[in-house]
């Protein structure tokens, strides 16, 4: 007697399941199927290049329609199963036609998930999960305009390419800080960004959508939380999918975010199946194609009584399908102490291969760039085979013959003969390797002496010697550069002057380029690496807060028992009666234990609960004041005497210089503290003869002295050079300061970098060369542009609010 | 204040927690730290530092470590041990994330509660 084997659901896990089963015994089941699309099988994930043009549909079917009729299987398209009697054996449809079975089988899938935004139901607003919502893409881009695609993972790329492919403008906006982060780490989500953006792609990550806009019943829009909108005139929604499981839900059988099954593929109910990504099998839902393949073998198998097949969940690993863009990822990468990484960065070709393994075993691979060894590593993956007598030479995949090494030189080797190797001098790449093969140079000092090259700041000279290197070979030997940390062999000045001559503009971009040796650096290079990037491109690029030590990420003193010290502005030292009244009433509102003086004529608020700080801000923002940036790597205070408006020994208005200078000069961020001040006479009661940078007033005019220190180390200022007027005081250190911003090693202060160049150097920069001053000045001026707002006021109107709320737990909920 | 408590107990979701950053939750027995490390992976830890009880909260998160903001001790997220030459650990909580939300062991937040 013939079987009734009932199938919910038309796709490519149940036409694999039924392939499986005629190639075992054709006639032993009668085969009913019910497909919510009104079509026959067709193969989905090949839908992207049918969006995109490079396929048909009817490429992409996999059973049409002579398939049904020739195994004899029913097939009722277009027919929804709205519920199941288990114990009648039957299932219902649409219509209300009940059909029986004696085995049933699950495969309903998944449906893609809509983030629940006002205007989220707007006409054109589209998923991406069928041919109906291609059809829709398609019906769209006809009419050309732009695309917002929510959802920068596979899918969302792959809608966005073929988009884009089809003539759109198209947006996509990604809640997290990397595309693709499931499958791919930082680094290969920066390249892929590349990738998008070069392909006409607007990227914006840590976008987080609050609305879709329209008018008229239509869509417009999207607005972002951070106010800005991006026009539409279709959104795609692709930020995920969830298991279908409701129909099994309702019929009784165990559900948790799926279907629940075991190693068999059997349900709860022994007689029901399920398969595909509407199933659960110890604990994980899956969302690519070789699972589903996987698991409708067994069923098959079991549908049949063979025993011997069982499910034992599945390797995945995923390709993404975009013309020219290689990318591969298989298996579990993410960071832990009993894995070891293997990563190789070719930076000219654009190539970043990782590798994770585990007690001698493959366990993860991210490639981008170059997939060819994809199948071999996903291979040594899926076996679990023993990779130690390759681990050497593993990362350079199957048809690796010899012992290739990397090029310690290659940063260098990479750059044009036009970038620019000493940026105070303004020598370029080629002029110096014209001199070293013109006049024989062997040596840096030769390099100096034929080209300035060097010659100067001296932050370039680990690049001049890597050029000597190159040309020289063996015969050089350079000095040795202390590393920045662990994560890369470079130093600090070679990192600087790389991002500066690559146009290195973000930190994952600086990590790649420069082939760092870690996936997300460390304590050390990426605070350092942040305060580079934001003073060599003031106007472009995003502090990164994670990237910052936690004063500077909350604008406040950290102290030793976890409370934090609040200082707010006080203009070269001079406060007023409204101004201390407000700091008293917030000590004693949010009960502030110590109110202090400090050696920079501020005051001090310790104790303060982090949770408190945006209200205390908040009520010091009320009465005028701004942040103190007493946490800064930056202009922290500049101090005053009383000068020609009191004293009687006072020769200028040394008060009102240093407000002046104050007020320039607050916000600008600066390799370590810089302090200042300005003493209205040589008796020099504000101390300016051990601060970073001290005013002397004089009867004939203004002594700039600098380099002082008085901490661990006590030093006394020297004399940069004089100035006639308030205004070339103020030029001169804004020079001065930048000149410490673009030379200075993140952490060196300004004493300790002196020392390193040489005083002399400095001040020929700054008193001798005119043109040169003016454009450090010009260049501070730009930077100051976008670095003057007060992050106090920022966070008091809500930035960055999750640093200042804890989570709380439900106490009620969790006593019992 | 005795507290009897079992099982799991929800304190936010996944999305809660910024990338290589941390947030805080205020539990009766004391502070308990989460973070989130690059790859999104959260873990939970007991707020302090095993040196001089620094807030490891509000630290820099790098691969599985955190650098106690204090004095720079590197505390492994996933064992609580600190790295390199210092000697120490922070308790490890128990946790659990389900369908997006971070869900921490109750009778370990009582055991220290006690």
């Amino acid at each position: 007697m013939t079987e009734k084997l009932v199938v919910i659901g038309n796709g490519m896990a149940a036409g694999r399941v039924l392939d499986h089963l005629f190639e075992r015994d054709a006639g032993r089941y009668s085969v009913t199927v019910f497909g919510s699309e009104p079509r026959v099988n067709y193969n989905r994930i090949l839908l992207s290049p049918v969006l995109s043009g490079e396929k048909e549909f009817d490429d992409i079917v996999t059973h049409d329609q002579a398939w049904y009729e020739s195994h004899g299987v029913d097939l009722r398209a277009g027919v929804t199963i709205v519920s199941i009697d288990r114990a009648a054996r039957t299932v219902t449809d649409s219509a209300g036609l009940v059909t029986s079975y004696d085995k049933l089988l699950v495969a309903t899938g998944s449906s893609p998930f809509v983030i629940p935004v006002p205007g989220a139901n707007l006409p054109g607003v589209v998923t991406y999960r069928d041919l109906d919502d291609v059809n829709a893409m398609l019906a769209a881009a006809q009419k050309g305009g732009s695309a917002v695609v929510i959802g920068g993972g596979l899918l969302g790329l792959e809608a966005a390419a073929g988009l884009a492919a089809r003539g759109m403008k198209v947006s996509v906006v990604h809640l997290m800080p990397t595309l693709m982060e499931r499958q791919l780490d930082a680094a290969a989500g920066y390249l892929l960004q590349g990738a998008m953006q070069s392909r006409g792609v607007d990227v914006f990550t840590k976008a987080n959508t609050k609305a879709v806009v329209g008018d008229s019943g239509k869509v417009e829009g999207v607005l972002l939380e951070d106010g800005r909108t991006l026009p539409a005139d279709i959104v795609v929604m692709a930020v995920g999918i969830r298991p279908n499981a409701a129909l099994g839900k309702a019929a009784g059988l165990t559900v948790n975010r799926g279907i629940v099954v075991d190693d068999e593929m059997r349900t709860s109910d022994p007689d029901v199946f399920c398969v595909g990504e509407c199933v659960e099998h110890r604990g994980q839902c899956y969302g690519l194609v070789a699972p589903l393949f996987d698991m409708a073998k067994v069923v098959a198998a079991r549908l049949m009584d063979d025993p011997a097949p069982r499910y034992e969940g599945s390797s995945v690993s995923t390709k993404l399908k975009v013309t020219g863009v290689d990318l591969f990822s298989a298996g579990d990468f993410n960071e832990a102490d009993d894995r070891e990484d293997i990563v190789l960065r070719d930076a000219s070709r654009g190539v970043y291969k990782r590798l994770v393994l585990k007690d001698d075993r493959l366990i993860g691979a991210v490639m981008y760039g170059d997939t060819a060894d994809g199948a071999f590593f996903f291979d040594l993956l899926k076996t679990g085979a023993d990779v130690s007598d390759m681990r050497d030479t593993l990362i350079f995949g199957q048809s690796f013959v010899g012992g290739a090494n990397q090029d310690p030189n290659a940063a260098v080797a990479a750059l044009a003969a036009s970038a620019e190797i000493c940026g105070c001098n303004g020598v370029c790449k080629g002029t110096i390797n014209e001199a070293i093969a013109a006049k024989g140079l062997t040596d840096v000092a030769g390099v100096r002496a034929h080209t300035k090259a060097s010659a100067s700041c001296g932050s370039c000279t680990g690049l001049v010697e890597q050029l000597l290197s190159i040309s020289l070979g063996a015969g050089f030997q350079k000095a040795d550069v202390e590393p920045m940390c662990g994560c890369t062999e470079l130093g600090h000045d070679d990192v600087r002057r790389l991002i500066v001559a690559r146009e290195l503009k973000s930190i994952p971009q600086v990590m790649q380029e420069l082939e760092w040796k870690t996936s997300c650096g460390c304590a050390k290079c990426r605070p350092a690496l942040n305060y580079y990037l934001l003073c060599d491109w003031p106007t472009e690029y995003q502090d990164d807060s994670q990237s910052r030590f936690i004063n500077e990420r909350v604008h406040a003193n950290i102290q030793k028992d976890g409370t934090y010290s609040v200082v707010p502005r006080m203009w070269g030292g001079v406060t007023s009666p409204a101004e201390l009244r407000a700091i008293a009433d917030v000590a004693d509102k949010f009960a502030i234990p110590t109110v202090k003086v400090t050696g920079g004529q501020r005051i001090d608020l310790l104790g303060v609960r982090k949770e408190d700080l945006p209200a205390v801000w908040a009520d010091l923002n009320a009465a005028g004041m701004v942040s103190g940036h007493a946490y800064a790597k930056g202009l922290r205070t500049v101090k005053t005497c009383v000068g020609t408006d009191w004293c009687r020994f006072g020769t200028q208005d040394s008060t009102g210089l240093g407000i002046k200078i104050e007020r320039f000069m607050w916000g600008s961020w600066t390799p370590a503290k810089v302090k200042m001040a300005v003493s209205g006479c040589p008796r020099n009661c504000s101390e300016a003869t051990c601060k970073d940078v001290g005013v002397i007033c004089v009867d004939s005019g203004y002594e700039i002295h600098f380099a002082g220190a008085a901490g661990l180390h006590v030093r006394q200022t020297d004399l940069l050079g004089k100035a006639a007027t308030e205004d070339e005081c103020i030029e001169i250190i804004a020079a001065l300061t930048q000149a410490y911003r673009e030379q200075g090693r993140y952490l060196e202060r300004m004493y300790k970098w002196s020392n390193r160049v040489g005083l002399e150097t400095i001040r020929a920069q700054i008193m001798d060369d005119m043109p040169r001053r003016k454009a450090l000045y010009q260049r501070f001026v730009v930077s100051q542009a976008t670095a003057q707002t007060d992050p106090w006021a920022e966070r008091v109107a809500g930035k960055e609010a999750h640093e200042f709320n804890p989570l709380m737990m439900e106490l009620a909920e969790a006593a019992e | 204040m005795t507290m009897h408590m079992s099982g799991w107990i929800e304190v936010g979701g996944v999305g809660d927690v910024p990338l290589r950053g941390s947030r805080v939750v205020r539990a009766p027995g004391g502070d308990i730290a989460l973070f989130k490390s690059a790859d999104g992976h959260i873990f939970a830890l007991r707020d302090q530092c095993p040196h001089k009880m620094g807030p490891l909260s509000q630290g820099i998160v790098h691969g599985r470590s955190v650098t106690c903001p204090l004095h720079n001790w590197i505390i492994d997220l996933e064992s609580g041990e600190a790295q390199g030459a210092d000697h120490g650990c922070s308790n490890v909580i128990a946790l659990r994330v389900e369908a997006g939300r971070i869900l921490l062991d109750a009778r370990a937040l009582a055991l220290e509660a006690a």
